[in-house]
């Protein structure tokens, strides 16, 4: 292995039962670097973690480990820390009720000569470790009484203190303030300075470019490129996670989507938030059009339109519908005024997995009719069917179970859900996504005749271009803060990614 | 390092700690002239519920780690009658029953552990099996009440006092007594000592609380998890079945009907005492205090005298709802921060 | 071979199987006794009453039954059971009996007030237990079983108060009729055929089914369906507090009078043990009520056999709960895996050999 690499993976192939979950991939970390690893949602990036860390097996290609001579295979988490690859994940994983020290050193206590856990020894050797780490704290407090910052730093400590030699850093960010953020930063420095290989997963641009030595981007499970910092200004950093390729999908862009802005107004919005996930929004919406919410993943564009449905419940603001001033306490309210929401996480919030085709496409239509007018069996057979013929839905009758469909029909028999409804305006989060090429291009098609028959959309995808051929108007978020709307003219890719990454233009 | 904060958890430990003087105190204020007040008759406390002392050592262990074991009234069942038949009808040594007993307790809670450790059955489904199981077998052994009576050694145990060094008062024979506990209190202290220092300074103490704390987080640093846990439930049915033997040591007889809803009484006292259902809370001071209070409360209502005796099981319950509705608001108010 | 595969996939397969199961063992220790062969299902007339032990199963089941119709919904919406039931017959026979009879009084031949009334009230008190075990376990978020916990304790304890800790006659002819006979029928069998009747009309008319199942499988996709998963979980322990009152109900008349001690002892295990024969997970999700209620017969066919083998009340426990813990365990995920891995090697190995 060439000097100064401390891990090296070739040619990692990875499959899910139907999907292509990694293909090729290369992956380079030297010592005492910061390697962010970008990707949009599902480009691979937490497979390839996985496939690192023995969480997932890989079919094909070789993991190189510095001081070990012959490809690496890890069998399991605790087995790649032995060998120096240590992680610390999005969540806290430690103990909430255990103290500081014992978090530290649990697994691994000093131990006294009758064989009980050295406490007093344990603790010197938890200060420290914190010492070394620039850390300030009580160590035989809990751990629950710290902030998630210091939590994180914790789980970090316990990571560096194990000799790691690789150290991956899976989203730690996500649920920091920018001190606590700018606190991270500086103990990930030095322990790069102490020749530490750091892999940086994150979404947040700014931070990749505060803290990275170089940046690996992902898309769709294969490998776009391995860069130096320098080399790779923001807006190319979108573009790369974003993909440029257009598709034979281009061709069926709307004619007549004229200005929708003269038509009336179905939601108006006015200062709707959610404590933590999006800060105060506006926005309004008119009969017959699709608006895109855009931003990269965590920038708060799910987090809106669940604030809108009352998905999530929004804290403060005014919401009108036809003009009417309403309130929606439960995604009930939301369907009773014509609503209707197609989740991102299809898996926990979509289907309702043990149920038949038929049963998960009448839920909505039964829940809005209330528990004693039940569809009788005959019409909802013929509902079942209806939509299974118009959205093609692909299944042995409309009695097979919902989870033995591919995703792309499971997709579809959410969207007749709420299809059955006849919505006035109906959420899509993430429709396309992980579902194959040729689905896509219906449920785009799909949208537009929707749009062209009345119903309003808000339309949330990671690529661009899908939404640049179906939205009339985008919205752009970052940071759980809406940062502009493009409409017109201006909606093209260059702009959209220009909004998205947001901060000076280095180019 | 004193100014440790008062968090939701020592919090529930000093309600019930505070509780319990309350209770105590005015039980003395009101049945005073009951003898309520003597020092005996708090030792009386510790004297009938010795054996639900060891149980709630153990069921602390087992809801350490997230688990629940709701067998342990019919184990004792069984215990005591084990015990009670093997005296009287096979005429066996006490010393060898007493082991018998022990082991009996080690495989009951091994296969109840397997069950749930690594077959990843819901505890609650495995123990009530166990349950009806111990109460079965119980009527197995023999459906007739047996009292223990032939065995010298036994009774010799059962009889015993230590008396204490001070706190005598002269009864109304003008006779000085000393307070005395029986040998029941002694072991039931040396089991809460050594759970303690168990739960405090070892490796395997550690992890149950870490086990209740985090399961992934736990399995993640390099426990064994499953290990973890069905040591849980073989301490907990060894330790009820030391508690078995002092209840024996106190009835002096077996029953099928022995220690009918005593799994209720364990769970409140360590729930009462702090200990979390959610695991990963708790220790065996507070699990000792709650069954001070459970024996406070029957003793209250026994003194009386007038109230009839399911009164306590009503008490219980409600303090048990109130510390199982406290707990879940607690839980909540953390969430939200 | 593969027909006998999918057989044993068939839903109602466990329970009609260990059914059989049952009666195939009666029928060997008939026979092993010098009995004739068939005698389990030989029904007579005796005393102008129907007679016989299929009779018996069906009649002793009624209780069971009616319980486990409760118990299905609560497992199916909150992956937990409600292990009050017991308490809560017992609770039932002693609010019933108090209202009768007057309170402190042991023994009468005379309503103290209707009988209508003291059925409602003992039904309403056991509805209210329902909405509070409910509202622990939807609204406090409370496992179930320790939500249960508390009135598996204290009902029964109540039950005690009410009736002075004593047993309360109540020697009332239009009393007993409930456990006795109506015609040549055992009334307990009408009252537990018209129970699933009715649950078997709401659940074919209404959405309550489909309510209960997506809510059991998946809570929060059904919040953003449109359907309030709290509610629903409390509604579905207010049923199992009526069916538990209604068993109370049959319970109390058989023996006309509230012996609080041992009404519904043990109810809950045969309640979750009919439940899971039935062929239901105990994780929740889907149901199948018809599965569980020939669980419940299955239940007492396994009791009533064990007494005529003479095995004693107190004794019967330890063979339920072997039949518990060997469903239980066959339901085990690690096992149904381990299962899988074997016979996936086996017809690896098949393969081999054919190649």
């Amino acid at each position: 292995m060439e000097d100064n690499v401390v891990l090296k993976m070739q040619g990692i192939c990875m499959t899910f039962p139907g999907v292509k979950a990694l293909e090729d991939v290369d992956f380079t970390l030297k010592k005492g670097e910061i390697r962010a690893l970008m990707g949009e949602n599902g480009a691979g990036k937490s497979t390839l973690i996985k496939c690192l860390t023995g969480v997932n097996k890989f079919e094909a290609g070789e993991i190189y480990l510095d001081g070990c001579d012959a490809p690496v295979i890890n069998k399991s988490t605790m087995d790649a820390q032995n060998k120096g690859i240590s992680t610390v994940y999005q969540e806290v994983n430690l103990c909430p009720n255990l103290s500081v020290a014992e978090n530290l050193f649990i697994g691994r206590e000093p131990l006294t000569r009758m064989g009980t856990v050295n406490r007093r020894e344990m603790n010197q050797r938890a200060v420290q470790l914190m010492k070394q780490l620039d850390l300030e704290i009580d160590v035989t407090q809990n751990l629950e009484d710290y902030s998630l910052a210091l939590q994180q730093m914790i789980a970090i400590a316990r990571a560096v203190d194990m000799e790691s030699k690789v150290l991956i850093l899976d989203e730690p960010t996500s649920s920091l303030d920018d001190k606590e953020v700018a606190k991270l930063f500086g103990m990930m420095r030095r322990l790069r300075d102490k020749g530490v290989g750091i892999i940086f997963v994150t979404h947040f641009l700014e931070q990749v470019y505060a803290v990275c030595d170089g940046i690996t981007v992902l898309r769709n499970g294969t490998l776009v490129g391995e860069y130096q910092i320098e080399e790779l200004p923001r807006v190319k950093l979108v573009a790369a996670m974003m993909g440029k390729d257009f598709d034979d999908l281009a061709a069926i862009k709307q004619e007549g989507s004229g200005d929708k802005q003269k038509e009336e107004l179905v939601i108006e919005a006015k200062g709707l938030s959610h404590a933590g996930t999006i800060k105060p929004f506006n926005l309004d919406i008119h009969k017959g059009e699709v608006i895109g919410l855009t931003g990269l993943l965590g920038s708060g564009r799910s987090e809106l339109a669940r604030a809108i449905y009352g998905a999530d419940r929004a804290q403060t603001g005014t919401l009108k519908v036809k003009g009417n001033e309403v309130k929606i306490k439960n995604p009930i309210d939301a369907m009773k005024l014509g609503m209707g929401m197609l989740p991102d996480d299809r898996k926990a919030e979509g289907i309702i997995g043990d149920l038949s085709v038929r049963e998960n496409i009448i839920l909505a239509i039964q829940a809005k009719q209330g528990i004693l007018k039940k569809i009788p069996m005959a019409k909802q057979c013929e509902i079942a069917d209806k939509f299974i013929e118009l959205l093609q839905i692909k299944c042995a009758s409309r009695e097979t179970l919902i989870r033995q469909l591919s995703g792309g029909n499971q997709q579809k028999v959410i969207l007749a859900r709420w299809l059955a409804t006849n919505p006035d305006f109906l959420i899509l989060d993430e429709p396309t996504r992980g579902i194959d090429i040729g689905t896509k291009t219906e449920i785009q098609k799909l949208v537009l005749k929707l749009a062209n028959e009345g119903t309003s959309l808000i339309f949330i995808s990671s690529e661009i271009e899908e939404m640049l051929r179906t939205c009339n108007r985008m919205a752009v978020l970052r940071d759980g803060t809406k940062v502009g709307e493009i409409e017109g003219h201006e909606m093209n890719q260059m702009n959209v990614m220009k909004v998205i990454a947001g901060g000076e233009q280095n180019e | 390092m004193n100014r440790k904060k008062i968090n939701g958890n020592n919090l529930l430990l000093l309600i019930t700690i505070a509780l319990f003087v309350l209770m105590y105190a005015a039980g003395c204020i009101v049945y005073g002239s009951k003898g309520f007040a003597n020092l005996q008759s708090f030792l009386n406390i510790l004297i009938n519920n010795a054996g639900l002392i060891c149980v709630t050592c153990g069921m602390t262990c087992v809801m350490l780690t997230g688990g629940i074991d709701i067998s342990v009234g019919s184990l004792i069942a069984m215990d005591c009658m084990f015990l009670a038949v093997g005296m009287e009808t096979w005429k066996m040594g006490s010393q060898v029953l007493m082991f018998l007993v022990l082991v009996i307790g080690v495989v009951f809670g091994l296969v109840q552990g397997f069950c749930i450790a690594y077959l990843d059955i819901q505890p609650f489904i495995v123990t009530m099996a166990g349950m009806f199981f111990a109460r079965g077998m119980t009527a197995m052994i023999c459906t007739q009440q047996v009292s223990i009576v032939s065995d010298k050694f036994f009774t010799g145990l059962s009889s015993m006092k230590f008396s204490l060094p001070f706190g005598g008062y002269v009864n109304k024979k003008g006779i000085l007594q000393m307070p005395y506990v029986r040998i029941t209190v002694i072991v039931a202290i040396i089991v809460v000592v050594l759970i303690f220092l168990m739960l405090k300074y070892t490796r395997f103490g550690r992890s149950l609380y870490a086990v209740g704390g985090n399961q992934q987080s736990a399995a993640l640093m390099g426990l064994n998890v499953k290990k973890t846990k069905l040591k849980a439930y073989v301490l907990s049915s060894f330790l009820t079945s030391i508690g078995g033997i002092c209840f024996c040591l106190n009835t002096m007889a077996g029953t099928t009907t022995q220690a009918t809803g005593l799994e209720m009484d364990a769970i409140s006292s360590a729930v009462i005492g702090g200990t979390l259902l959610t695991g990963g809370v708790g220790n065996v001071v507070g699990s000792l205090f709650g069954v001070l209070i459970n024996g406070t409360i029957s003793t209250l209502v026994k003194t009386n005298g007038k109230l009839i005796s399911s009164w306590s099981n009503i008490v219980t319950a409600i303090l048990l709802c109130f510390f199982i509705v406290l707990q879940s608001v607690f839980a909540k108010v953390k969430e939200k921060k | 071979m593969s027909s006998i595969r999918s057989l044993t996939k068939k839903r109602l397969f466990l329970p009609i199987f260990s059914m059989l199961l049952v009666m195939l063992i009666n029928v060997i220790y008939d026979v092993a006794c010098g009995n004739p062969p068939l005698g389990f299902f030989v029904i007579t007339i005796k005393n102008a009453v129907l007679y016989g032990r299929l009779i018996d199963v069906l009649n002793r089941g009624s209780e069971i039954a009616i319980l486990a119709i409760g118990m299905t919904l609560v497992v199916s919406s909150s992956a937990g059971t409600d292990i009050s039931v017991g308490s809560v017959m017992s609770l039932y026979a002693g609010v019933c009996c108090m209202t009768l009879a007057g309170f402190g009084e042991v023994n009468v031949s005379q309503y103290a007030n209707p009988l209508l009334l003291g059925i409602g009230a003992g039904l309403l008190v056991t509805c209210i237990c329902g909405l509070f075990n409910g509202f622990l376990v939807a609204y406090m978020n409370i496992q179930p079983m320790v939500a249960t916990l508390i009135l598996w304790s204290a009902g029964r304890a109540i039950g005690l108060l009410l009736c002075n800790s004593q047993i309360v006659y109540v020697r009332v002819p239009s009393f007993q009729k409930l456990g006795a006979y109506t015609g040549f029928m055992p009334t307990p069998i009408i009252v537990a055929a018209i129970c699933i009747a009715i649950a078997a009309v709401i659940l074919r008319f209404t959405a309550l089914g489909t309510y209960i199942q997506s809510v059991g499988i998946n809570k929060k996709a059904s919040r953003i369906a449109g359907f309030n998963s709290a509610k629903i979980i409390l509604l579905c322990y207010v049923i199992c507090g009526l069916c538990a009152g209604l068993a109370g109900m049959v319970a109390t008349s058989r023996i006309y009078s509230a012996d609080t001690n041992n009404i519904g002892l043990n109810m809950e295990l045969d309640a979750i043990l009919a439940v899971a024969l039935g062929g239901n997970s105990l994780g929740g999700g889907k149901f199948n009520l018809a599965g569980s209620i020939i669980g419940a017969y299955t239940i007492q066919a396994i009791t009533t056999t064990l007494y005529s083998m003479g095995v004693s009340s107190a004794q019967a426990p330890v063979f339920k709960a072997v039949v518990v813990i060997i469903i239980v365990v066959i339901q085990a995920e690690p096992v149904k895996e381990y299962f899988k891995k074997v016979s996936s090697k086996r017809a690896a190995v098949k393969e081999a050999t054919k190649a």
